[in-house]
């Protein structure tokens, strides 16, 4: 046993196959169709007809377009945020409070974030309640097309909303890496502003290690489908919504066109991400140029005060909602203009309960499991890399993040079909492993960097008193990361919970989920059963992080060295 | 020098300058620095007396309370931002920006009223000229030696026009006959450029070297 833990030798290929195989085999598995080959439905030639009759759809230009807009006005909106904000307040008490505010935001499934959006701004929702009817002279709900709006603003703040805490965590992660207090002190007494002296100094450093994370809130935002079939428009749809009503069309020969429309969604997603990088260089232009100029900005209130004002509306907006979705589930009778129900009720919850049970086991025991495969598998990897000191590089992290940047949709579809064709539909092992896609890069990344911040002197004392690698990992290294892995895993179950798309496709309608369930009620609108549903998903990855942060504190009680 | 035909005001005051941490009193400090004076400021680590530049420069943690009325040359620098105190800080480290060129590092601290990019070229070249680094302006700030870096962030700060000069034990990470140097090269343009100086360090030798007064906190 002293030549390393043997079982880690394998984990690095193992996990490379599990975040690539699925990746090629599904795109093969869109194009093929897509191409017009796809003998169990008559296609056994190859032929462009179906990218010809894509092209003829009605408003397809439009629902590509506006996939790329969303996805482009989300991650600038989002991303400006958070850049405004850290420049701002970095290292003051407010910023303290804010991280506190907004990491548990990370954990709330983009679905109910987007409920809960509804929730507050529809013509009869919370919102219009509060101001009704003694400013708008209401009584009635207007008839406003807020919700579900033609040029998709709702839908882009509930996807704001959502990647603001994932892009702010993502900073705060690089931020250790800079050194950002003496840069920042160094910039102010240079003259510069906050904003500025973070603009010039700090950022581009900064930007070039979360680069990946943000290149994958394009591509989600381009290609996601949940929020969309929530807030997004309705005539026509986001591309992606297209592709899932031709996908679920009864008529079989919808596939081909469905195939087409996954490899133009690949195109859309790449064309986004393209136009992204074109963005930065004009941003890295921009910002030379002031650099030139040698401007200080020193006035720059009105922006710090925006910043702050967008980060607390988000926590607000994501809080709010959830305190919406749960009111609503309990809610009685609750007419328009009333602020709260005339009375509460548990009916909702008691006759949702039953029909639950099913999609509930299947939620705990996918996420569960996935979570499981994900941790082993990083843990081997990264004990790999310890052992042999290689695998950090950066072509390392681009594939962990792969299927994170590549379309969800372009590649699952393929996978369904596959998954046909293999007889592994709706299996359970088989949306084990498409949930793992998923999964494992974000619990890699969550545990790859407290890892590696380990000290390996324990490790080297550990191997001096004799103790085999195995034994080191087993009693010295797991234990005394035993947050850091609970953290991840936390990460790692709510990312399964979360998961909309590969649930619906791999599990063919025959497994659902709590989200899937959530999601599907959307069209019909009953807010009591959406709340239930909702709330029920937001509970489970709040309950996970709950123990990933309560646990160890109970299990190190009488160690102070291991406390936070 | 040039300090002695300077009225009263000139230079760096300082008056009952108080600075604690909860009930713990890290630094009281009543002083003059005249322009190309140094006050040197001597204690252990964690007394307190970087925490005495933080509140010069104006990025005082809030955890500390701090007291007493800061001026150069007359014009008091309490209420004002950090951005508009124009206190110049040499750190441990060079800190030299790693995304930017050597030419750009000192251009970025050139003040606004130059005006046109050739204008602050000519400022940024004279500069690295007046470090002995003409040639140097299109290089990796990465690439250059330990002592080539500490004399682009000396002149950095100087470009900058600074009000006053704000040291951070800033050659403690030298080794010993780069120390030297550095500490000379600096003494000098600061006394050149007229500027009040505040070293604080825990090594006699900066305090030998500077030559002005001495104030020591955190003593028993």
């Amino acid at each position: 046993m002293t030549g390393g833990v043997r079982l880690a030798r394998l984990a690095p290929p193992l996990t490379l196959a599990i975040l690539l195989g699925p990746l090629a085999f599904g795109l093969t598995g869109t194009a093929l169709p897509a191409l017009g080959y796809l003998p169990e439905l008559g296609g056994e030639s190859f032929t462009t007809a179906h990218f010809t009759a894509l092209g003829e759809v009605p408003g397809i230009t439009r629902s590509a377009v506006l996939s790329i807009l969303i996805g482009l006005m989300t991650t600038l909106v989002a991303l400006g945020a958070v850049a405004a904000f850290v420049a701002s307040d970095l290292g003051s008490s407010g910023f303290v409070r804010m991280r506190r505010m907004i990491s548990p935001l990370l954990s709330v499934p983009h679905a109910a974030a987007a409920f809960g959006l509804a929730f507050l701004i529809a013509p009869s929702g919370m919102l219009m309640r509060l101001v009704s009817p003694w400013l708008t002279g209401l009584d009635r709900p207007p008839d406003l097309l807020i919700v579900n709006d033609p040029w998709a603003l709702s839908m882009m703040a509930g996807l704001i909303v959502k990647e603001i805490p994932f892009l702010f965590l993502v900073t705060l992660a690089a931020l250790p890496q800079t050194r950002h207090v003496e840069t920042m002190r160094l910039g102010r007494s240079l003259g510069y502003g906050r904003i500025a002296s973070f603009t010039i100094l700090l950022w581009p450093p900064l930007y070039r290690q979360i680069r990946l994370a943000v290149f994958a809130v394009v591509a989600y935002a381009t290609s996601v489908v949940d929020v969309a079939l929530i807030l997004g428009p309705h005539l026509p749809a986001t591309l992606p919504v297209r592709l899932i009503d031709w996908m679920n069309d009864p008529d079989l020969e919808t596939r081909f066109l469905a195939s087409a429309g996954a490899v133009l969604q690949l195109g859309v997603t790449l064309t986004a991400l393209i136009a992204w990088i074109g963005l930065e260089r004009i941003g890295a232009y921009m910002v030379g140029r002031a650099r030139n100029c040698g401007h200080r900005m020193q006035r720059d209130r009105v922006v710090r005060a925006a910043a702050r004002l967008v980060m607390i509306a988000s926590a607000a907006i994501v809080f709010g909602g959830i305190a919406l979705l749960a009111l609503w589930s309990v809610s009685g009778l609750w007419q328009f203009p009333d602020a709260l129900p005339a009375n509460f009720s548990l009916r909702s919850w008691m006759q949702a309960l039953p029909r639950m049970s099913g999609p509930l086991f299947t939620t705990l025991a996918v996420a569960g499991l996935s979570t499981l495969i994900a941790l082993v598998l990083t843990i081997l990897c990264l004990e790999r890399e310890y052992e042999t000191g290689r695998g950090r590089g950066g072509g390392a992290l681009l594939l962990i993040y792969l299927p994170l940047i590549v379309p969800q949709i372009s590649f699952m579809f393929g996978l369904q079909v596959l998954s046909i064709w293999l007889g592994v539909d709706a299996s359970f092992s088989a949306l084990v492993l498409a949930h793992l896609v998923f999964v494992l890069p974000y619990v890699f990344l969550s545990l790859s960097d407290p890892w590696r911040a380990h000290d390996r002197r324990h490790d080297l004392i550990a191997a001096g008193l004799g103790m085999s690698r195995a034994r080191t990992l087993m009693r010295i290294r797991l234990p005394m990361l035993t947050r850091a892995i609970l953290t991840a895993a936390a990460v790692g179950f709510s990312v399964s919970v979360g998961q909309y798309l590969p649930t619906v496709l791999i599990g063919a309608g025959r497994l659902t989920t709590v989200t899937t369930e959530a999601v599907a009620l959307a069209a019909g609108g009953n807010r009591r059963v959406i709340g239930v549903y909702a709330f029920m998903q937001t509970l489970l990855p709040f309950l996970a992080f709950s123990i990933a942060t309560g646990l160890p504190g109970l299990l190190f009680r009488k160690r102070r060295g291991l406390q936070v | 020098m040039t300090v002695d035909s300077m009225t009263d005001n000139q230079g760096l005051r300082l008056d009952r300058v108080h600075i604690c941490l909860g009930d713990r009193v890290l630094v009281t400090l009543d002083a003059k620095v005249r322009r190309g004076e140094t006050l040197t400021v001597m204690g252990p680590s964690g007394s307190g007396k970087s925490t005495l530049l933080a509140y010069l420069g104006g990025f005082l943690d809030p955890a500390f309370t701090a007291s007493g009325r800061i001026s150069v040359d007359g014009v008091e620098l309490n209420r004002l931002e950090a951005e508009k105190r124009h206190a110049g800080i040499l750190f441990q480290d060079p800190l030299l920006f790693p995304h930017l060129s050597v030419g750009d590092n000192i251009a970025i601290a050139i003040p606004e009223d130059v005006k046109g990019r050739k204008q602050r070229r000519l400022v940024a070249e004279a500069a690295l000229a007046d470090a002995g680094l003409a040639e140097f302006g299109d290089r990796d700030p990465d690439t250059l030696s330990g002592g080539q870096k500490a004399r682009v962030a000396l002149q950095r700060v100087l470009v900058s026009r600074p009000r006053l000069l704000l040291l951070d034990e800033p050659f403690s990470k030298l080794d010993a006959n780069l120390r030297d140097q550095t500490r000379q090269l600096v003494f000098d343009r600061a006394r050149r450029a007229g500027l009040p100086v505040v070293l604080v360090t825990h090594d006699e030798e900066d305090a030998r070297a500077a030559g002005g007064q001495v104030h020591k906190v955190g003593q028993p």
